[in-house]
């Protein structure tokens, strides 16, 4: 038990002073790596409260996905980051109130949990006991079947990610030589090379 | 040591430790032992003999970013396969179905993505 | 006291000696792939390869590691310090904690994860950190782009790579890795999976960066892509990290289609020969196929590369995750 509540706070701190590093680090490039280091220790923790599948996911979808695209963009734009930066106190204001606004969420949802305990089994489908299965084989019991519904709008929302992204990313560009393979493979030589007698002195 | 399934990760993180420590010390005693002297002309990129000129790191494609993007969708895309095909033989008929309607929708978008030439790089 | 000694310190060693027991293995491994890669290439190519250091040149390996040993770390001014030095090492210690989960034998495992596929899913899609951290720190123009087309290239193979897992575990019904290698006694999966295991194998070509697929060093434009401006140890992180890399995804495909430490036929001669000499064995095979395709298939051009991703591997691979679930629903052949 001893071991786990180490990790527990090893964990846990690392995860709150890489958060503080995002946002205090100068260089906007550590500040991606140091919120990578954060999804780590997020995965970590959920490992030790024995969410394995959902701390994989968050590994192969968060840092090995959606890092990487933050990576490119912060990295290889040219942002001026100083000047982003210079006005950044003007939208303190905004941003504390954000923050609030998310904070008393989630004080309204942990506060249900305290005053209704047995809300998770009136709204949600019966959770299986950990012993008996594990976490991935339960999700996938649930969430193709019970929450079918829910399952499909998850694919709608792919698809219009998928239709944004190219409608806003992708310039077609003029004189581009593809190459068509069917074309190269279906040549044959005499479409191609024909042998001609050359007359002395006369060129072709 | 209470929960069985936490305690099959210790390995993991004493693993990570262990080859943390290997890296370190590799790099670290290579830079100890070896005799370091740099010089300006050492330290600089390379760049086949010419001075370097302007910062490396510059605008780039496009494309790229919009294949990462792609890469975020599909990556999510296997990532709701994995439950499926370890549950599938307890779902049954509708929970292939239900998969197979989500794979259709996202074939529409790839197909689309095809079509727009979002797939040719040119 | 003792309950301190027999609860944590104890198992803890005996955790640590695992350890080191599959790193040390690992690492003799690595250097002993560089040795064979330049013997197999030398021999297709009717060369000697090494043969000065030691008898036959075994002890080549050993001479290339202490030479980069003892050469200076140049670090480029204009990199920039701390990401340049943490990329190799990224590199090299993703490329051996990925082996905490991989079975050698029925009771050979040192983390048996309910989740072990994806675990090792999860470390080869990081493995594209170390190359763009590598490619950005260097502050070169080529190493940039050495390491923006690796990244591209990584993260395209990737998909396809996950579609091949599921069908596999479509058959398997876990996702923990000693059950993928126990689901294939009766066959393996190489066998009713084949279009699947030749997808695998070329993806994990591409994957490791490996020739056909070597463009983000390709030297012909690049020099040597995002590792020019490394030295020394530094170096030799990267070149340990990638050749444990290829031992990985060679052992990830003899656990997923080869039978892992299964003997081909479970009869008498074959099944004296205990599991982990047939495990090394079938890794030592696929990697003598990588070795192959680095001396026969010449590189491919970067818009052929995104081609062959993106538009046949992703739609074949998808097909057949859809074909192979209809097929065992529809006979009831679920596990």
């Amino acid at each position: 038990m001893i071991v786990q509540s180490l990790a527990f706070y090893l964990f846990a701190a690392i995860l709150v002073a890489s958060a503080v590093m995002v946002i205090a680090a100068r260089n906007p490039v550590h500040s991606v790596l140091f919120l990578i280091l954060a999804f780590f220790n997020a995965a970590g923790l959920f490992v030790l409260i024995g969410a394995e599948f959902v701390a994989m996911i968050l590994v192969i979808v968060y840092v090995g996905a959606v890092a990487v695209l933050f990576l490119f963009v912060v990295m290889m734009l040219d942002i001026n980051f100083r000047e982003l930066r210079s006005g950044a106190l003007q939208y303190l204001p905004v941003g504390i109130t954000v923050g609030l606004v998310l904070l008393v969420e989630l004080a309204l949802v942990l506060g249900t949990w305290v005053i209704v305990p047995d809300l998770a089994a009136v709204s949600g489908a019966p959770t299986p006991a950990p012993d008996q299965i594990n976490n991935t084989h339960a999700l996938g019991l649930l969430i193709y079947t019970h929450y079918a519904y829910l399952f499909q709008a998850a694919g709608l929302i792919l698809l219009i990610a998928m239709i944004g992204a190219i409608v806003l990313t992708l310039r077609s560009r003029e004189g581009v030589r593809r190459q068509n393979i069917s074309a190269q493979v279906s040549r044959r030589r005499d479409q191609v090379v024909a042998i001609r007698k050359v007359p002395t002195r006369g060129g072709v | 040591m209470a929960n069985p399934l936490v305690v099959e990760y210790l390995p993991i993180l004493i693993f990570l430790g262990i080859a943390v420590v290997i890296a370190g010390a590799a790099v670290g005693a290579s830079f100890l032992v070896a005799s370091q002297k740099p010089d300006s002309e050492k330290v600089s990129a390379y760049e086949c003999g010419f001075e370097p000129f302007d910062d490396a790191r510059s605008k780039f494609d496009v494309r790229f970013y919009l294949v990462a993007i792609l890469f975020i969708i599909f990556d999510l895309e296997v990532a709701f396969l994995f439950p499926w095909a370890i549950s599938l033989g307890d779902i049954g008929l509708f929970g292939f179905w239900s998969m197979v309607v989500f794979l259709g929708v996202l074939t529409i978008g790839f197909i689309y993505e095809w079509k727009k030439g979002a797939l040719e790089w040119e | 006291m003792v309950e301190l000694w027999s609860g944590y310190a104890w198992p803890t060693i005996i955790i640590v000696l695992q350890i080191v027991a599959i790193i040390i293995p690992l690492l003799v491994g690595v250097a002993y792939l560089t040795y064979a890669e330049r013997k197999v290439l030398a021999a297709m190519q009717l060369r000697q390869g090494p043969n000065m250091v030691g008898p036959f040149g075994l002890f080549q390996p050993l001479a290339d590691g202490l030479k980069l040993f003892g050469k200076e770390t140049v670090i480029p001014a204009g990199a920039n310090r701390v990401v340049f030095v943490f990329a190799p090492m990224l590199t090299f210690l993703l490329s051996l904690i990925a082996w905490a989960v991989i079975p050698f034998s029925s009771t050979m495992v040192l983390a048996n994860i309910n989740v072990g596929v994806l675990y090792l899913f999860a470390i080869s899609s990081l493995g594209v950190y170390g190359i763009i951290m590598a490619g950005w720190a260097s502050n070169s123009k080529y190493a940039f782009l050495g390491g923006l087309r690796s990244a591209a290239q990584m993260v395209s193979y990737e998909v396809s790579i996950g579609f091949v897992i599921i069908t596999v575990l479509l058959c398997v019904g876990s996702l923990n890795l000693s059950d993928v290698v126990l689901a294939q006694r009766t066959v393996w999966f190489a066998i009713p999976l084949f279009p699947m295991f030749v997808v695998f194998f070329i993806s994990a070509l591409a994957e490791t960066n490996r020739a056909p697929f070597d463009l983000p060093e390709g030297e012909s434009e690049l020099v040597g892509g995002y590792n020019v401006e490394y030295s020394a140890m530094t170096f030799a992180l990267f070149f340990l990290g990638e050749y444990a890399n290829m031992i990985l995804m060679s052992a990830m495909t003899s656990i997923l289609f080869l039978g892992g430490w299964l003997p081909p036929f479970d009869i008498a001669p074959l099944n004296w020969i205990p599991g982990p000499i047939w495990f090394a064995l079938k890794i030592a095979l696929v990697l003598f196929m990588f070795l192959w395709v680095r001396a026969t298939v010449p590189r491919y051009r970067y818009d052929q590369l995104m081609r062959l991703g993106w538009k046949v591997f992703l739609p074949f691979s998808l097909f057949w995750v859809i074909l192979t679930a209809g097929v065992l629903v529809t006979f009831g052949w679920l596990p």
